[in-house]
């Protein structure tokens, strides 16, 4: 291998490792998480999921509560084509945890202008965590292809 | 001296039966490709709120469109591309004919599996887009169509196998010649990441959509199908690239400099088939250990596109410094730009690079959820599979075609004309779609009839019809220059294949020679695979089959 090509792999390779390095940092030292292992609903193909989420704590009460000083916990369901609940409403400055399932196909679960995006897939429960800091209006939007009305599937979070 | 990368570089010639075969899978992939740039111009539009496909004679729904133009252009188009070139390349960069009964079945395989998909998809009952997430649920003749398309490939890589076989046969001791390498690389790193999805459908989705099994299991279904579903963008770029290493330089009056880094970079793409999770960065039930794993793998897959990168622009540097260019730079714009074989691979691999980093920027999972599934992503993946494979499909065509035909390209003018517009529109319609997709504005949602909208994606929408309009344009000509080129191309009868040769010689002994030895790179990844799916496939196994399905709800 000639001298120029070794440098041009090592120089490659070293980006690469400095990116990488950033993105485990972002992680580690700024612990931004991604959405992960949260839990599961069990269901079988005789009953129906929409009936099992019912008796499934705390998909039995969809809506938000304070779960201590400051702190919320926004429970969602997405089903075809809407969110339940259609409205949430959160004081300025509060840490919302959002659980999130849904009771028939993939539905997405996106709050435009914040980095609330998860994926919302029968049988499993999303969770995610995030403050907001702005009070005003915000989108929450199904970003997932869910059927014939997807793009009618919507709701919204009301920051106070 | 330089040394060829074909066997036989003068005198073996593919009998005429067989390059007809190539000729009609070349000739299908195109045919379907209009059909797909049609319900691409409808996608483009409705990022600007304009509905159109309510003209389209035939299409229910945006959706339905959008199916279409998914299937079509990356599944069929490639296939058909991939399994016409490649046969073609590993015919001729081993200098043998290839089997006859192979090369027939795969075409077949191919075109029914094609026209049942189709067929599903045109009556409406397969609106389950390119990604087909279940519990979503389409026609049985989708599910069958797909897998016949996956099987058309594996019968290609049989047949490649077969005809390698023979020449080691003949050849004992003798170096695989290059151009049969990265023909056959691309084909066994395709039999390894095409698992997953061949196991999805026809172990899982076809006999449900059958009615042979109660429901289906979601987290592992769409698990099965990103396994497939990332490498399979390394099944659309590879036969590009055997063009970018193999050809292009020729093309453009150079050499190519390294047989031994360019083996190297195939073989990467073997090893690094397991990055599939992260198109799954934010779904739930995978652990985020899973996901940063998986983010490394993925930022290692860069590496051989980044020696492509280097061992392709050296072979342009080289192209350029012979026809006069000087300087640091200004020799790249003295390769022969008025080649629109050359002109259009070239813009391509430009619009690689800006596909690259938006793919860095995809992959760096805590950016991902800025954009994941919103306009960012089909924002990169124009520039890649829309431009750095489809720009290049077309720069290939324009030898190709006159090769087939033995007609001379009709109007070099026009299609050089052709690819600079498709340049110039992709990145001005993924400058759209990638602003759009910051300002958090969706992909794949009927945004002319939807509910909600923001202000900040009134321009970026606008922006992306535009450029989505100049590309439908740009799709026009390459049509035209196609058509005429096929029925009044001047005769020519002495156009060959553009096989470069390269500076380095493949060393004949020392470690080079274990690069050919496919099968400890296939265990390598296996191995690799093993390691990253088998914990979760573990997890998942049996099936939860509790999701009973919607179809087109």
């Amino acid at each position: 291998m000639e001298s120029f090509e070794k440098v041009f792999l090592a120089a490659s390779a070293i980006v690469l490792v400095v990116f990488l390095c950033a993105l485990g940092y972002s992680t580690a030292g700024m612990s931004i998480h991604l959405p992960s292992e949260a839990g599961e609903i069990y269901c079988t193909p005789a009953q129906k999921l929409r009936k099992v989420l019912r008796k499934t704590p705390p998909f039995d009460n969809p809506g938000v509560r304070e779960v201590a000083p400051g702190k919320y916990e926004a429970v969602v369901i997405g089903q075809t084509w809407a969110f339940t609940p259609d409205e949430i409403d959160l004081p300025a400055g509060s840490d919302v945890t959002f659980i999130a399932t849904s009771a028939d196909v993939v539905h997405g679960f996106l709050i435009p202008g914040t980095r609330v995006n998860m994926m919302l897939i029968p049988g499993e429960i999303s969770k995610f965590n995030y403050r907001f800091r702005k009070p005003g209006e915000y989108m929450l939007i199904c970003h997932e292809y869910c059927g014939r009305l997807h793009h009618t599937m919507s709701s919204k979070v009301i920051v106070k | 001296m330089s040394t060829p990368i074909v066997s036989d570089p003068a005198e073996f010639l593919v009998p005429q039966n067989q390059l007809n075969v190539v000729r009609w899978n070349i000739y299908f992939g195109f045919a379907i490709l209009a059909i797909g740039v049609i319900m691409g111009l409808d996608q483009a539009l409705n990022y600007a709120r304009i509905n159109i496909f309510q003209y389209y004679p035939g299409i229910r729904s945006y959706y339905q469109g959008l199916t279409i133009h998914g299937v079509f252009n990356v599944l069929v188009l490639t296939t058909a591309f991939a399994n016409g070139f490649i046969a073609l390349t590993t015919a001729r960069g081993l200098g043998r004919k290839l089997n006859d009964a192979l090369l027939q079945a795969a075409f077949w395989t191919l075109l029914i599996g094609s026209l049942l998909a189709a067929y599903a998809m045109l009556i409406g009952k397969a609106t389950v887009l390119y990604t087909f997430y279940p519990p979503l649920k389409a026609d049985w003749t989708f599910y069958l169509g797909l897998a016949l398309v996956v099987i058309s490939t594996w019968i290609t890589s049989a047949n490649q196998l077969v005809v390698l076989r023979g020449w080691r046969k003949e050849h004992p001791g003798e170096r695989i010649p290059l151009m049969a390498f990265m023909s056959i690389a691309t084909y066994v790193m395709w039999d390894i990441a095409s698992v997953g999805l061949a196991v999805e459908v026809v172990a899982l989705l076809l006999p449900w959509s059958l009615g042979l099994l109660p429901g289906v299991d979601p987290m592992l279904s769409r698990t099965l199908f990103w396994f497939t579903g990332h490498p399979i963008v390394y099944f659309w770029l590879l036969p590009v690239y055997v063009s970018w290493y193999g050809m292009i330089p020729r093309q453009a009056g150079g050499v190519l400099f390294s047989d031994t880094l360019t083996r190297v970079a195939f073989i990467l793409f073997i090893l690094l088939v397991p990055v599939g999770f992260h198109h799954q960065f934010v779904d739930p039930g995978i652990s985020e250990g899973l996901k940063f794993t998986v983010a490394f793998i993925t930022f290692a897959i860069f590496f051989p596109s980044l020696m492509t990168a280097f061992a392709v622009m050296y072979a342009l540097e080289i192209a350029g410094r012979r026809r006069g260019g000087t300087g640091l730079i200004s020799w790249f714009f003295k390769i022969p730009w008025n080649d629109p074989s050359v002109a259009a691979q070239v813009l391509a691999m430009l619009a690689f690079l800006l596909g690259g980093i938006s793919g860095l920027m995809n992959a760096s999972y805590t950016m991902n959820m800025e954009i994941h599934n919103t306009a960012f992503v089909p924002g990169h993946f124009h520039l890649t599979i829309g431009t750095a494979v489809a720009l290049s499909y077309m720069g290939i065509a324009y030898w190709l075609i006159p090769f087939l035909e033995q007609r001379e390209l009709w109007s070099p003018r026009l299609a050089r004309i052709q690819a600079f517009l498709y340049f110039g529109a992709v990145l001005i319609f993924s400058t759209g779609m990638t602003a759009g997709g910051l300002q958090g504005m969706p992909r794949r949602t009927d945004l002319s009839d939807a509910t909600y909208n923001l202000p900040s994606w009134r321009i970026p929408g606008i922006v992306t019809a535009v450029g989505g309009s100049l590309m439908f344009v740009s799709m026009v000509l390459f049509f035209v220059v196609m058509v005429m080129t096929i029925f009044a191309g001047k005769k020519n009868r002495t156009l060959d294949i553009p096989f470069t040769e390269t500076v380095q010689t493949p060393p004949a002994g020392g470690w080079q020679i274990q690069l050919d030895q496919l099968r400890y790179w296939v265990l390598a990844s296996i191995v690799l695979v093993a390691l990253v799916y088998g914990p979760f496939i573990y997890a998942h196994f049996p099936p939860n089959l509790s999701s009973p399905g919607l179809q087109y709800p």
